[in-house]
């Protein structure tokens, strides 16, 4: 592939992660977050494929396939039956201060660009100047998940995060190596499934899925 | 070769064997005898190293010198005394109705795999490998810590997992940078996240990178440590879950993450050459024996008194490293074993005294001498140990810290003395009123399991009497490494 072409889509996918990252921050409805979360993980396949067409890179094929099924296939299909069984497909969280959150997305982004920079001028790689992108993503998963007053959100937020961190590993080195690959995406899949039972024993303990039930553990007089 | 397969395979086939029929009457014997195999593998592999030296073995993908061997070792044992307590201790709560056979067969299957993920961790020769066993010795424990189905199991289980989720994920993004300067010096693809061959070339990495990467490893790793001020999981997490479950949590799984930290640290001191990394992890180990020496007097609950003193010890240890130093180092080892040791003894005995009593909450405690002589001298035993009365082991090595400490970063001295010494005086009295006094306590329809706890509290009174002469040629190996 045409390598200033491929730049251009590497940057134009980078920039829709962004997005995709600032949408699920203000989106209320938990299907829409779900699909949200299943678009990011297109667009990081799609993204890792045209790295890996564009400096023949074999096993990015392979880590491009993977991201597709766990995070496009896998994982929203289990959030989904998850949402079914628990009855809150329809579910709309309120959410204060939208406004407020974004605005301080936005420093979040101004920080990673600032911190990426020393880091992004190190690397070799041709996708090197999205390195402030994938950690603005992390960031911004991790205010998300601050944000959030509801298990299934924060979780969704959770799995945000880790796209944000495979994002920056393929932009600075190509993508780890594959066997570090494959364990991160064990982990990643156990632990959805973890997060699942944890949502019924919650509901089954609290009666709701709020995390505010979840703060009365402190250190007690 | 064989042995490190033992090892790792002994408890990944328990698993496997305990998640068929953990619910058996059967199963909790098998545990033990799976950890005693498990033991001896480790066992076996230690004398090889010790005679043979340090090994790489499978394409260089697991890696044994003397520091990981010696932690090795001390897991599989903790492990497999653990698993002896947890036998009797288990089917007391089975008795009374607290768990179903279905939450017994998770609970074995899970105390299997934990020590698989552990073992693993600690033998990988990869650092991304690293960061997936410490994740998966999480996912592992976490279901283990709200087993009991309490509201307040569930909240302390969905803390653990979120904090230490989020704390993990800040360390695979450290992974990912240190990969990005190792990829540069070694050329992409396996090797460059091999710790062997990046302790060769250690000096050539890229030194910002490598700065900026050990922030996110320590913060990633040092949530899972417990250091302060992100060791909120750590008393909630193990006052709820079940007692063996708090014994490994405190004696194993800290230890494990701490060994990740120094692991990195030993990179990062070469690629930087200055002195930063170990000021970062004094600063974090002061605060935390600090803050958790202060936290203790206001606590109720006798598994959140002896968390919280984890993470004061955990925060010695911490400092120690960061220190650096042969002498230190071997102390922090030193201090490494006696605190798994004596720690995981006491949670022996305060789940035994918990159960006698049918309370968590240190005021219903009392006069456990009277009921069961055994249980309440073990406790105060225990306590002694870890307040670092002088001939336990904890001694030794609180001594050889703060005597390297008035030398080499003298500021700091009377801030660890003023904590040993509020620890002390906090732990000292509520023990003494939990194990003297009028009872309150019944006996146990099971004898309690308490040959672990003396056997942990002889070895740890051993190690302040004398340290056999290979044991100490061991540490200080190992000490001579960790730099």
């Amino acid at each position: 592939m045409n390598i200033s072409f491929a730049n251009q889509m590497i940057n134009l996918l980078a920039a829709l992660l962004l997005l995709i990252a600032f949408a699920m921050l203000s989106q209320r409805r938990i299907l829409r977050l779900i699909h949200l979360f299943a678009a990011q993980g297109f667009v990081l396949s799609l993204n890792t494929a045209i790295v890996a067409a564009t400096i023949s890179q074999p096993h990015l094929y392979f880590s491009a396939l993977l991201t597709l099924l766990l995070k496009v296939l896998v994982l929203p299909w289990l959030l989904h039956r998850l949402i079914d069984r628990l009855n809150i497909r329809w579910d709309v969280e309120t959410l204060v201060n939208i406004p407020t959150t974004m605005l301080v997305g936005i420093v979040l982004v101004i920080i990673s660009f600032n911190l990426a920079l020393p880091i992004s001028q190190l690397a070799g790689t041709i996708t090197r100047s999205t390195l402030g992108i994938a950690m603005a993503s992390v960031l911004i998963s991790f205010l998300m998940m601050i944000t959030r007053r509801k298990a299934v959100p924060q979780v969704i937020g959770f799995l945000a995060m880790e796209n944000g961190l495979f994002f920056a590993a393929t932009s600075t080195t190509y993508g780890m190596p594959m066997v570090v690959e494959l364990g991160i995406a064990l982990d990643v899949l156990v632990g959805t499934f973890i997060f699942g039972i944890f949502f019924f024993q919650i509901r089954e303990t609290f009666d709701s899925l709020d995390i505010h039930h979840l703060e009365k553990l402190k250190d007690r007089e | 070769m064989t042995e490190v397969v033992l090892v790792l395979g002994v408890p990944l086939i328990g698993a496997l064997l305990q998640a068929l029929w953990g619910h058996r009457p059967f199963a909790a014997g098998v545990n033990v005898v799976t950890s005693l195999l498990t033991f001896l593998a480790s066992a076996a592999l230690t004398a090889r190293v010790v005679s043979l030296g340090p090994l790489t073995v499978m394409h260089e993908l697991f890696f044994v010198d003397a520091f990981n061997v010696f932690l090795v070792a001390l897991t599989a044992f903790v492990g497999f005394t653990t698993a002896i307590f947890s036998r009797v201790y288990m089917r007391i709560e089975q008795d009374r109705g607290k768990l179903s056979a279905g939450q017994l067969r998770l609970y074995h299957s899970m105390y299997q795999l934990f020590t698989f993920t552990m073992l693993l961790a600690l033998l990988t020769n990869n650092v991304g490998i690293l960061w997936v066993a410490m994740e998966a010795a999480t996912l592992a424990t976490v279901l283990l810590v709200s087993l009991y189905r309490t509201p307040a199991g569930i909240e302390a289980a969905w803390k653990y997992f979120i904090l230490c989720g989020v704390g993990i994920a800040q360390a695979l993004f450290g992974t990912i940078l240190l990969y990005l300067a190792a990829e540069k010096v070694l050329g992409a693809g396996g090797t460059a996240l091999l710790w062997t061959h990046l302790n060769e070339v250690k000096g050539q990495l890229e030194p910002t990178v490598l700065g900026i990467a050990f922030v996110f490893l320590l913060v990633g790793f040092g949530t899972k440590v417990g250091l302060v001020p992100l060791h909120n999981w750590l008393p909630d997490a193990h006052a709820e879950g079940p007692t063996p479950i708090s014994a490994v949590l405190s004696g194993l799984l800290l230890n494990v993450a701490l060994y990740a930290v120094v692991r990195n640290k030993v990179l990062v001191d070469g690629a930087l050459g200055t002195h930063v990394a170990g000021n970062l992890m004094m600063g974090f180990g002061l605060l935390s024996v600090v803050v958790a020496a202060f936290f203790l007097s206001r606590q109720k609950d006798v598994k959140r008194l002896f968390a919280y003193s984890s993470i004061e010890h955990m925060g010695i240890v911490t400092f120690a490293f960061g220190m650096g130093g042969p002498v230190a180092s071997f102390a922090g080892l030193l201090h490494m074993t006696a605190h798994s040791l004596t720690k995981s003894a006491i949670f022996f005995a305060v789940g035994h005294a918990a159960q006698k009593t049918g309370t968590q909450v240190i005021a219903d405690i009392r006069g456990l001498i009277q009921v069961s002589p055994a249980v309440g001298w073990g406790l105060m035993l225990g306590s002694i140990a870890i307040l670092g009365i002088p001939p336990f082991g904890v001694f030794a090595s609180e001594f050889l810290i703060l005597t390297t400490a008035m030398r080499e970063q003298p500021w700091a001295t009377p801030i660890l003395l003023v904590a040993l010494g509020v620890a002390f005086a906090v732990i000292f009295s509520k023990v003494q009123a939990m194990v003297f006094g009028e009872t309150n306590a019944r006996r146990l329809p099971h004898p309690p399991a308490l040959f672990p706890v003396f056997v942990h509290l002889l070895i740890v009174l051993l190690l302040g009497l004398y340290i056999p002469p290979y044991l100490a040629h061991w540490y200080r190996q190992a000490a001579a490494m960790i730099g």
